[in-house]
């Protein structure tokens, strides 16, 4: 308990105290304090536990590098998991659960796990989890694993929230850098974004001192943001720019008290990045423990929330920026030590174990200390410009990557190009952005020496806080031949999770390099992707979500099919009725209805383009397998379209409505897919004045009627049209009626029964199903969900297309071959039909199964099994099973291997670990001589 | 997300476009050799850097031509394909 809270200073409101829980204790804070400051303040060291050994770990920063602290919050109803602490502002009545805890950070059960650390230690689960399996550990592991754990209690997430902007300048940084930036950019009448992470714009110049054109930088500041706010500039604080994407596209996530977090799609002209720069660690032993912390972050709680964070402070460093925050801490009460390295001390181990209680210098000195804090450098902050996959250099003086050149649109200043003294970031300013001047500001120059982890040095030197990787991990990556910096990552987590290695990389890169020989820069970076920091899914998502997703489709009978109390299925994107009535059982009783009497479906979704003009015929001899040109006017053909592999795309049946018009009708799911089809072939191979295509299936409904009562239930209907079947043959079409009233008789069976399928305007359906539906009931019948006509085409042996065939099925696969030998012209898939591969003799066919053990329906995907080799190898699988409707046993369609040699033969199923027997016939139960369609 | 221009109807985010394969990926005719069916069938250019491409305006239907570099992403405007009028 030794942080504590100074009486006056910062920018907190000490009139407005506010308090929240962490792990179920009440912390106290104030107004303009964040999550992280209103703890630190509390006294509470311990605030997480690292990811794999479980170690107590205290806060290390005060912003978006944070890698060990993070919290799930509830706020009311609402609930956000993996908070970064250091971000968020302190806020009345949140409460805070801390991550990798269990059940609290104080109190963590799986702290023990730290004793095994030897036994643990990189790519130890790699070598471990494998027997039995990983997945007998998954789950336990899982657990344990991962940051925080989502409250299923909790509302859902609200819908995220996203704009799309255009503006001439994204300043990606409001320091002091980035805000000179913008405010040049706005004089000259651009239009600019400014967005920093931070809670207000300023960056360092919130807790560093700096003279600015000879006024303070706080004055200076104001004066700025006054400026910022004439000139129209959009100011976006607590936003991050996490990722720049191709075309300019660059994307901010803006965290807001009052709803979700809102994405920005911004189009720049220019990104000027102005990110900063992240202060890395020291290595010595125990560097993690709680109290040893950066010393930037000190200065940042020091100065912006009046935090002073120990009282006998050792600030370890290896560099000049630490002169300032040395001087602060003494002025605010605390004794300080410096261990200076450019004086040729270093510190070599931290003393302590729950917390920091001292320090060893190498030279063996005993420092006593209640907090160390520490500055191994800065690292630009260069993730976008490498994003945009610009070149990175390594600048051997500041000892940091910084970007070699601009990119096309994107220009990176101050610290985050490796200026990181104020003077010297603002004197690089004009050249970089075309300016005429810059402000002057008086500031220490910077000055550094390299401390890295050095091989076999003692201890257990931490390197990556948030994955839990030590120098030891890094050696063994390297003794192993891990030696790639992308295998070092992947072998050791190094750089993982969600701070993404900001604070580690370069110590990482560096003890590689000494181990193997090679300079930072010949060791390399790993490449950046976004996001820059974690981003909420819902952020990402925006609005696309549920039915949002995919908007359902209705039917024009929509509210007919409600009012009979249909049971709605999603079938393809359609609403449509399953079966009528709650009860399942219907779908038999709606099938032996249809057999015995007739069966009113609504077959609208299915595809309905048409094809006009006069190439029509040769255009569709091309797409389809079977030959098209040959068919008269007013007749309808069944047939395939397959893709260029061979495979059978899609089925269906092609009416000839006259010389140059036809109506390709294909699978309902599969309408887009084939029109897409027609349109490719279409543009690549046919003159576009020749033939026009239109998808009619939308504007067009279709209402099927089938049974031995079907023309009976057209002409008690009202349609009086000459349906005998002399002048109304199966396999016709007729218009009934003229005008936009005109009803289109399609006679073909997709059950075997006798079938019209009568298509109309759609917005003239409901009141046709309505004289159609009094009129079936007449005969007995009534309407029928899709389930039923699913039972009744598999007792005919009609197939589904992606039901029974596959990615492998050709047509003569289904014992269609006769095109194939008889088509003259060239079609889609023909030379494929011809390889090697097609022509297969032991290919998957089409057959029908019946039980052979009397124990009910075969089941769905249950595989045929070949016994006679060692081990049972499939011989093909069920892909449709019904019970039967008009034949009295079940009945199931199957891809058997010599399927169509076969009939006849009985074979094994195997499904699940259980065994059955199927006798295989031909794919057709039901009047294979076709006497009912004439019935 | 990148724009792309389509020669009907200008430039459109890239959602509204479907790839439609590589320019020039000519269909040889039904008495080819296996080997050059397969070569029409299964091999793509996949080149670093230049690509010249087959593209879809799924609002308005129509393939066009571009060219595009596949490691700066830059994409030049949509050429229309000189079907037959």
């Amino acid at each position: 308990m030794t942080a504590r809270r100074l009486p006056q200073g910062g920018e907190i409101d000490r009139s407005r105290p506010l308090s929240f829980t962490f792990d179920g204790r009440p912390v106290q804070g104030f107004h303009g304090d964040t999550l992280a400051s209103a703890l630190l303040a509390s006294g509470e060291r311990i605030l997480g536990r690292s990811f794999k050994y479980r170690r107590p770990r205290g806060l290390w920063g005060a912003g978006t590098e944070e890698p060990n602290v993070y919290a799930d919050v509830t706020d009311g109803s609402r609930f956000r998991p993996n908070l970064r602490v250091t971000l968020e502002p302190a806020r009345d009545g949140l409460a805070l659960r801390s991550a990798n805890t269990s059940p609290s950070a104080r109190a963590d059960r799986t702290g023990f796990l730290d004793l095994f650390a030897r036994f643990l230690p990189s790519a130890f689960y790699y070598k471990t989890f494998f027997r039995p399996n990983w997945h007998f550990y998954e789950p336990a592991i899982r657990r344990m694993a991962g940051l925080g754990r989502i409250n299923t209690a909790a509302h859902p997430a609200p819908d995220g929230d996203q704009l799309n902007h255009h503006c001439d300048a994204v300043v990606v940084g409001a320091g002091p850098v980035g805000i000179v930036a913008a405010l040049a950019l706005a004089r000259a009448g651009e239009s600019v974004v400014l967005a920093d992470d931070g809670s207000r714009i300023g960056g360092s110049l919130l807790f560093r001192a700096a003279r600015i054109d000879g006024q303070a930088g706080a004055d200076w500041l104001a004066g700025a943001e006054a400026e910022l706010a004439r000139l129209g500039v959009t100011v976006l604080p607590r936003t991050t720019a996490f990722g720049v994407y191709d075309h300019g596209v660059i994307a901010l996530n803006q965290r807001r008290d009052d709803g979700p977090d809102r994405l920005w799609r911004v189009r720049p002209r220019r990104i000027v990045l102005a990110a900063g720069a992240i202060e890395r660690p020291l290595p010595f032993d125990a560097n993690d423990l709680p109290g040893v912390m950066s010393a930037q972050a000190a200065l940042s709680y020091l100065r912006r929330q009046a935090v002073l964070p120990g009282q006998r402070i050792v600030i370890a460093t290896n560099n000049s920026s630490t002169d300032e925050v040395a001087a602060a801490m003494a002025a605010a009460g605390a004794g300080v030590t410096v261990i200076d390295a450019r004086k040729g001390q270093q510190v070599a181990r931290a003393l302590g174990r729950r917390e920091v209680t001292g320090v060893v210098l190498e030279d063996g000195t005993r420092i006593g200390c209640d907090c160390v804090l520490v500055s191994g450098g800065f690292a630009a902050t260069i993730h976008l410009h490498a994003q945009a996959k610009g070149r990175l250099h390594w600048d051997d003086r500041r000892l940091s990557f910084v970007p070699e050149a601009p990119l096309p649109g994107l220009v990176t200043v101050g610290a985050a190009a490796g200026h990181f003294s104020l003077a010297e970031a603002f004197a690089a300013l004009p050249a970089a952005l075309g300016l005429a001047g810059a402000p002057v500001a008086e500031t220490a120059p910077y000055d550094v020496t390299p401390v890295w982890p050095r091989p076999e040095q003692k201890g257990r030197v931490w390197i990556d806080l948030q994955h839990d990787v030590t120098a030891k991990d890094v050696e063994l990556a390297a003794r192993e031949n891990m030696v790639s910096v992308e295998h070092l990552k992947r072998y050791t987590t190094l750089g993982m999770a969600t701070d993404q290695g900001k604070t580690s990389n370069l110590a990482g890169l560096a003890l590689m390099g000494q181990l193997t020989g090679r300079s930072i820069p010949e060791v390399g970076t790993t490449t950046y992707r976004p996001p820059f920091a974690p981003v909420p899914y819902t952020s990402l998502a925006g609005l696309r979500g549920g039915p949002r997703m995919n908007p359902v489709r209705r039917l024009a009978c929509d509210g007919r099919h409600r009012a009979e109390g249909a049971c709605f299925g999603d079938y393809g994107g359609w609403l449509r009725p399953a079966h009528y009535g709650t009860d399942e059982s219907a779908i038999l009783a709606e099938a032996k209805m249809a057999r015995a009497s007739v069966g009113l479906f609504d077959a609208s979704p299915l595809g309905k383009i048409e094809v006009i003009g006069p190439d029509a015929a040769t255009f569709l001899d091309f797409i389809h397998y079977n030959t098209v040109s040959t068919l008269k006017p007013g007749h309808c053909r069944y047939g395939f379209i397959l893709a260029e592999s061979g495979v059978v795309y899609d089925d269906g049946v092609l009416v000839r409505l006259d010389d140059h018009r036809f109506v390709v009708s294909c699978s309902s799911a599969h309408v887009a897919g084939v029109h897409g089809l027609l349109e490719e072939w279409r543009q690549d191979r046919f003159p576009a004045a020749r033939i026009a295509i239109h998808d009619a299936t939308a504007e067009t409904a279709t209402l099927t009627v089938s049974g031995p009562k079907a023309r009976e239930t057209l002409a008690a209907a009202g349609i009086n049209a000459d349906l005998s079947d002399a002048a109304f043959p199966h396999m016709t079409v007729r218009w009934h009626g003229h005008g936009e009233g005109a009803l289109r008789l399609t006679r073909v069976s997709f059950t075997g029964d006798r079938s019209y399928e009568v298509s109309v305007r759609q917005d003239l359906a409901p009141a046709l199903w309505d004289r159609l539906v009094a009129a079936a009931r007449d005969q007995g019948g009534g309407p029928i969900g899709i389930e039923a006509l699913m039972i009744l085409r598999a007792e005919k042996g009609f197939i589904v297309i992606g039901k029974d065939t596959d990615g492998m099925t050709r047509p003569m696969d289904l014992g269609v071959s006769g095109p194939l030998a008889a088509k003259k012209v060239d079609f889609l898939g023909r030379r494929s039909l011809h390889t090697q591969e097609a022509q297969r003799a032991d290919r998957n066919q089409l057959v029908g199964l019946v039980p052979a053990d009397g124990l009910g329906p075969l089941p769905v995907g249950a595989h045929g099994i070949d016994l006679s080799a060692a081990t049972p190898r499939s011989i093909g699988y069920v892909t449709s099973s019904h019970p039967g409707a008009a034949v009295g046993h079940p009945i199931a369609l199957g891809l058997i291997e010599r399927g169509a040699t076969r009939h006849g033969q009985e074979i094994t199923l195997h499904h699940l670990g259980k065994r059955r027997r199927a006798t295989i016939c031909p794919p057709c139960f039901l009047d294979p001589k076709g006497e009912r369609l004439h019935a | 997300m990148q724009i792309f221009s389509c020669p009907f109807c200008g430039p459109r985010p890239e959602p509204e476009f479907h790839f439609g394969g590589d320019l020039g990926n000519d269909r040889p005719g039904p008495d080819c050799t296996a080997e050059a069916w397969a070569e029409y069938l299964h091999f793509r250019n996949n080149p670093r850097g230049t690509a010249e491409e087959i593209w879809l305006h799924v609002p308005c239907g129509e393939l066009f031509a571009m060219r595009r570099d596949t490691v700066t992403m830059a994409a030049d405007p949509g050429r229309a394909l000189g079907g037959q009028p």
